[in-house]
């Protein structure tokens, strides 16, 4: 005897869903992707804080930059690094608004570091979510500010050499030293129990910029198989090998703590 | 009576965002136009009508954050000089392709380059015939004092939301830093939320259940759907070269000779009109008020009654080639410019006009 779909469906049987906030368009992101964990997780937390009316979303250039058509939230496009400056605005000018940006490391890391390092330094009241997976990922995989040394990229093709290439950009480091972050931590979404703290991490974050004690940001160290050319499964082996080690998962300030 | 008070272009622009209701100034410093801003730091809005005012890293993130508060549907300003307006024609670009209102002033001097920090029209060109990349047009409407500079912050944000267009106030360092009186109009209040959501529908303003995401961009990446937004801003254009063109006329009506000059030239030129007339020369002047939409119309109409036409600016001769586009080969058009941040006489425009017209 067969039971049907919308027998199951029934609410004592329902334990996990899909975020309310995700639309239906089909990702365009690669089989393996952080993003679409990270998208999932954004989409939950606004979902859970009941902030959909109270949000407006940032995209950058790079492969997020659809992000837009997957969050069900009002989304201004920006100009390759410049999310925060829009942020910003977007911040002072209607502050009871959750504002927060969504940017990579091509954008936020390399192009945008003025826009980023300064709305930090002036304590903006917004939310940077940063995918940083060492490599330009949608312009076919060069090196990033943030590609590790020795790890090969199309620009790079023999690996970053310090001495070609300089070395790599530890951003939430950086902006650590600033008066105006309130919240920094480094997180990542390979394992559900990296996912469920990252998502703790997100929600903290978008609590935070209403209190008015400055930028909160939040890394997730993410995979680019593609650009990697690596399987999922080995991209993610190989994050946890060499990403960790230069880009250490945990919290780098909260100073509510 | 309506209060005049005496001040500086530049703090007539302040004075008149603050007066019209404007949300929000985002700037960055360069001369000669610093006073915008100072003048908002003194004046301290936040205080009183809640305007937000930014100093902000570069010229490129003053643009992006005009990007951002245009994107809720807010009145947002930024001001700047050529090189700094440089910097801000990406966003320019980027605001024109999400079709936003702003209002960008630029307090033009000496290029290129670093140029000079004296007075110039040298960003025409940049500003009139777009400055960034793709199809698009800035409104572009020409302050010759420091009234207008007061006048037009409002009529700027009038245009800028009727066509959710960026508009641009092209004045010079002569305007910006002349000292002349100035007449307060009656207060207008920001506007309220519920003003923002009737006026700005499209607005990032927080989705309620109720109706579709808002998404601001300019991103297409179907060439069809891209092709179909650029017909569509061609209409837009079309309607505002056939609604917006704004010119003045001084002594044109039996003029031999017309000279053509925006900004503070069409000024020197009143002057240049009086000599000659003294002289028993008939001439007049057309100072186009808007460059973009440009008074095309009215100048063909006055090459048909004219011996020739002369294109007076402080470059080395752009809005002539706009002239000679109108003019069609009607009449014989002239040039005559200074550059570098110097200034003509009367004289010296008198001197030239005579020698281009075989009158000396």
């Amino acid at each position: 005897m067969s039971i049907s779909i919308e027998e199951i469906k029934r609410p004592e049987n329902i334990v996990y869903g899909r975020p309310a906030l995700l639309t239906d368009n089909v990702m365009h992101y690669c089989p393996g992707c952080s993003h679409g964990t990270v998208h999932k997780l954004v989409a939950e937390v606004i979902d859970e804080m009941g902030i959909q009316d109270k949000t407006v979303g940032i995209c950058p250039v790079g492969c997020s930059v659809f992000a837009y058509n997957y969050i069900d939230i009002d989304w201004q496009e920006a100009a390759h690094g410049r999310a925060p400056a829009l942020a910003t605005a977007t911040k002072r000018l209607c502050p009871d608004k959750y504002v927060f940006t969504y940017q990579g490391d091509g954008d936020l890391a390399s192009i945008g570091t003025a826009e980023i390092i300064h709305a930090c330094g002036r304590g903006e009241n917004i939310v940077v979510i940063f995918i940083n997976n060492g490599i330009y990922g949608m312009t076919g995989g060069q090196m990033a500010p943030t590609t590790l040394l020795g790890m090969k990229t199309s620009t790079t093709p023999y690996g970053r050499d310090p001495k070609l290439n300089g070395f790599p950009l530890v951003i939430a480091d950086m902006i650590a030293h600033l008066d105006g972050t309130a919240y920094i931590t480094r997180q990542s979404v390979h394992t559900a129990a990296a996912a469920r703290k990252a998502k703790s991490a997100i929600r903290k974050a978008f609590e935070y910029s209403q209190k008015g004690i400055g930028l909160s940001f939040v890394e997730i160290v993410s995979t680019c198989n593609s650009g990697w050319k690596l399987s999922p499964v080995e991209a993610n082996k190989w994050m946890v090998e060499n990403m960790f080690a230069k880009y250490p998962i945990g919290d780098i300030k909260d100073v509510l703590k | 009576m309506a209060e005049k008070i005496l001040m500086k272009g530049n703090e007539a622009i302040a004075i008149s965002a603050i007066r019209n209701g404007v949300d929000g100034y985002f700037g960055y410093p360069i001369t000669p136009q610093s006073e915008v801003m100072e003048t908002l730091m003194k004046e301290k809005p936040w205080e009183t009508t809640g305007m937000v005012v930014l100093q902000a890293e570069s010229e490129t993130s003053s643009i992006n954050m005009i990007y951002g508060g245009a994107s809720c549907g807010k009145k947002v300003m930024t001001s700047s000089s050529s090189p700094g307006i440089s910097l801000m024609c990406e966003g320019i670009s980027y605001i024109a392709g999400a079709e936003l209102p702003c209002v960008v002033v630029d307090v033009m001097r000496g290029g290129p380059g670093l140029g000079t920090i004296q007075p110039s029209q040298s960003d025409y060109n940049q500003i009139v015939k777009g400055g960034g990349h793709g199809d698009y047009h800035n409104i572009v409407i020409a302050p010759a004092s420091a009234q207008d500079m007061y006048d037009f912050i409002d009529w700027g944000f009038e245009l800028a939301f009727k066509y959710r267009n960026p508009v641009v106030i092209l004045a010079d360092g002569i305007i910006g830093q002349m000292m002349e009186k100035v007449e307060m109009h009656p207060m207008k209040p920001r506007r309220t939320q519920e003003e923002i959501l009737e006026v700005a529908p499209w607005a990032t303003t927080g989705k309620p259940a109720g109706r579709e995401r808002n998404i601001i961009t300019s991103l297409s990446l179907d060439a069809d759907i891209q092709e179909r937004f650029n017909r569509k801003l061609k209409t837009k254009y079309d309607l505002i070269e056939e609604n917006e063109v704004k010119f003045s006329e001084y002594m044109t009506e039996d003029a031999e000779y017309v000279f053509v000059a925006f900004g503070c030239s069409s000024r020197i030129c009143e002057a240049v009109v009086d000599e000659l007339r003294a002289e028993g020369i008939r001439a007049g002047l057309l100072r186009p008020i808007t460059l973009y939409p440009f008074p095309t119309a009215e100048i063909a109409r006055l090459a048909k009654q004219t011996r020739s036409m002369m294109s007076i600016e402080l470059n080395l001769g752009q809005m002539v080639e706009d002239v000679r586009l109108a003019v069609n080969g009607q009449c014989p058009v002239g040039f005559y410019g200074r550059q570098g941040g110097n200034i003509y006489t009367p004289e010296e425009i008198v001197d030239a006009f005579k020698k281009f017209n075989g009158l000396a």
